[in-house]
């Protein structure tokens, strides 16, 4: 009988294959062409778009060879910077309620109301369940309440400033509905990971009130997971078409759909731009989750 | 800890209470002062869940209910009357929108197969040979294609083999094949869609299936392998029966998420083709016969129909599966 390995590797599972080293060689090196395959096809159709796509955006037609003005011209474009501070400010506006919304939610859940975490987190999931198209229809129908049923009511001036004025406060407000399953996930992991109940009794042991608990233990350790949510949140919104487009606003993906009607080049280098952008965003995230590795341990 | 060693030590300090219920304050055996733990006595800490549900009540709840109650609702045209009715429902199963709810499903189960059956193959062939960094770089860009690809995705492939994308020039020009006529493929159409969908599909196959992947002990194949089984054995019996049900929930995931996708296809193909996000924004937005303003409505329940049982099962299959693959 072969003793089990301790470690878990290729070379140790190989080395236990009944068939003996001869076999288990060739079968290694047949999976390995096989997995080498798979990576490559599935290479090809995954860079291929991204690759034809940049050399699309780059392309001088008039002339000919390469010129990079649909890179360069990108902020002079018209229209882009206003649709480019409306996506930040939607991308900002989110963050800020649904952190301010969800943060004590969910650290009252864990220390306190620990009972109604089902229930709280079968909401927060929904909007991954409801297609946005759905939930953006609703969002159309109760509007329009505003100068039908509800004409006269304080109700109907409130309708009225979340979709006039300067900021589309309608959007944010839903978006924060849409990014609630990221937000809810973030924050559950972070305060799942730090044994938040111990720190809180041990703060309250050595003489803490509730508030300096909370801001100098709950929050510093949830540091990592809060940024995760906000992060996310960001994300989501900055590439956010189906409610923008249908509630007629024009943030950063309407616009590049619109472009994309005269201006191909422009959409196609403005969306790789965006691509890259999220890519970088969320490399950073895994970056700050695996540096905090060092967690509270008790 | 155990339950047994905690209601232990605590049955030390208080043998009067009860072991589940520690209740608020502990006196220390030397009687050195209080100690205060996270009290389970009546607790008004629901009152700070309220903003919570009040929100999730007025900005979800109501938009969502809203829509479900009216695609039952109808204005008749002549008395100005509101009545319940089900004829929306019924005009949303007929003509063009029981089209556009046959080409959503089409769509949405060719891409929720086919990105299973790649993204499965593929997440194996990520997870048994790349390191640490690979595995990074491969799951955040998988993450970015599944949740925020949207509309930059459709315009990456009009730039490749749209109208005049690069690939469809190339064969023109150095070939002599059109794309559309000699090789039948569109991308403005079905064909085309499923293109631009698996694009997003596979990467959120990869993304849901990988933990399970890696929950694959490696000790199981150990153990079966030194039992005498062949590989073929070991995955016929051990590894294929514990990642059915994830591999079976992932792929109800992808066909949801692929029968509810707005952005993408809609950046593709201007909104004309028929789908049906793609019908309900065209009546919500008024391109619709009088005394029919509620379809856009019943189309949305029909997708929530549709959807809802899907999710409900694949929650269900993921709670099960989390008992072996931690």
């Amino acid at each position: 009988m072969v003793a089990l390995t301790p470690t878990a590797g290729a070379g140790g599972l190989a080395a236990t294959q009944a068939g003996g080293p001869a076999t288990s060689s060739r079968r290694r090196r047949r999976t390995g062409i096989g997995r080498g395959l798979v990576l490559l096809i599935c290479g090809i159709y995954f860079i291929g778009p991204l690759v034809g796509a940049f050399w699309f955006s780059i392309q001088d037609k008039v002339h000919g060879g390469v010129q990079f003005s649909a890179y360069a011209h990108v902020f002079s474009a018209v229209g882009f910077s206003d649709a480019f501070m409306l996506s930040l400010k939607l991308g900002i506006g989110t963050v800020l309620i649904s952190l301010l919304l969800m943060v004590p939610t969910m650290l009252l859940l864990h220390l306190r109301a620990p009972k109604f975490r089902p229930v709280v987190e079968t909401l927060c999931l929904m909007p991954l369940v409801i297609p946005p198209v759905v939930l953006v229809a609703g969002v159309g129908v109760v509007l329009a309440w505003g100068p039908n049923q509800l004409a006269g009511t304080p109700l109907q001036t409130f309708l009225n400033a979340i979709q006039s004025g300067k900021t589309p406060w309608v959007l944010i407000l839903e978006y924060v509905v849409l990014t609630l399953p990221f937000t809810y996930r973030s924050l559950d992991a972070g305060i799942r990971s730090v044994d938040i109940h111990t720190l809180t009794e041990a703060g309250l042991n050595l003489g803490a009130g509730w508030g300096t608990v909370t801001m100098r233990i709950l929050l510093p350790s949830l540091r990592t997971s809060v940024l995760n949510a906000a992060f996310l949140s960001f994300a989501l919104v900055f590439g956010e078409y189906t409610v923008a487009s249908i509630l007629q606003y024009q943030p950063f993906a309407v616009f590049i759909v619109a472009a994309g009607q005269t201006e191909g080049q422009l959409s196609t280098s403005l969306s790789l731009l965006s691509l890259l952008i999220t890519w970088l965003l969320l490399l950073l995230i895994s970056l700050l989750g695996g540096r905090n590795s060092t967690k509270v341990d008790i | 800890m155990t339950a047994q060693s905690r209601a232990g030590s605590s049955s030390e300090w208080s043998p009067a209470r009860p072991a589940t219920d520690p209740g608020q304050v502990h006196e220390l055996a030397d009687g050195s002062g209080p100690l205060v733990t996270l009290k389970r006595r009546r607790s008004y800490a629901w009152v700070g869940l309220t903003p919570f549900f009040l929100y999730i009540a007025a900005f979800f709840i109501l938009p969502t209910g809203t829509v479900l109650f009216s695609a039952f609702r109808k204005t008749d045209a002549d008395t100005g009357v509101t009545s319940f009715t089900g004829s929306n429902v019924s005009s949303a199963l007929q003509g063009v929108y029981f089209t556009g709810i046959k080409n959503s499903l089409t769509l949405a189960l060719i891409t929720g197969v086919v990105g299973a059956l790649v993204g499965l193959v593929l997440a194996w062939a990520i997870v048994s040979s790349t390191g640490n960094v690979l595995t990074r770089f491969v799951s955040t860009a998988a993450a970015v294609l599944a949740n925020f690809g949207g509309v930059p995705l459709a315009f990456l492939f009009i730039a490749t083999v749209g109208n005049s994308g690069l690939v469809t020039k190339a064969l023109a020009d150095h070939f002599h094949i059109n794309l559309n006529s000699d090789l039948h493929f569109d991308l403005y159409g079905i064909t085309g869609l499923e293109l631009v969908y698996l694009y997003f599909q596979i990467p959120l196959m990869v993304l849901v299936i990988t933990p399970a992947l890696e929950g694959l002990k490696p000790q199981w194949q150990e153990a079966a392998a030194n039992l005498g089984a062949t590989r073929w054995q070991y995955w016929r019996h051990v590894g294929a029966p514990i990642l059915a049900p994830n591999v079976l929930g992932a792929a109800l995931l992808l066909f949801c998420s692929g029968f509810s996708a707005y952005a993408t296809a809609d950046a593709l193909t201007s909104g004309a083709f028929p789908l049906i996000p793609l019908q309900i924004h065209a009546v919500i937005s008024g391109n619709v016969l009088a005394g029919m303003e509620n379809l856009g409505d019943a189309l949305a329940l029909i997708m929530v129909v549709i959807v809802v049982p899907l999710m409900v099962i694949y929650q269900l299959l993921q709670r099960r599966t989390t008992r072996w693959l931690r």
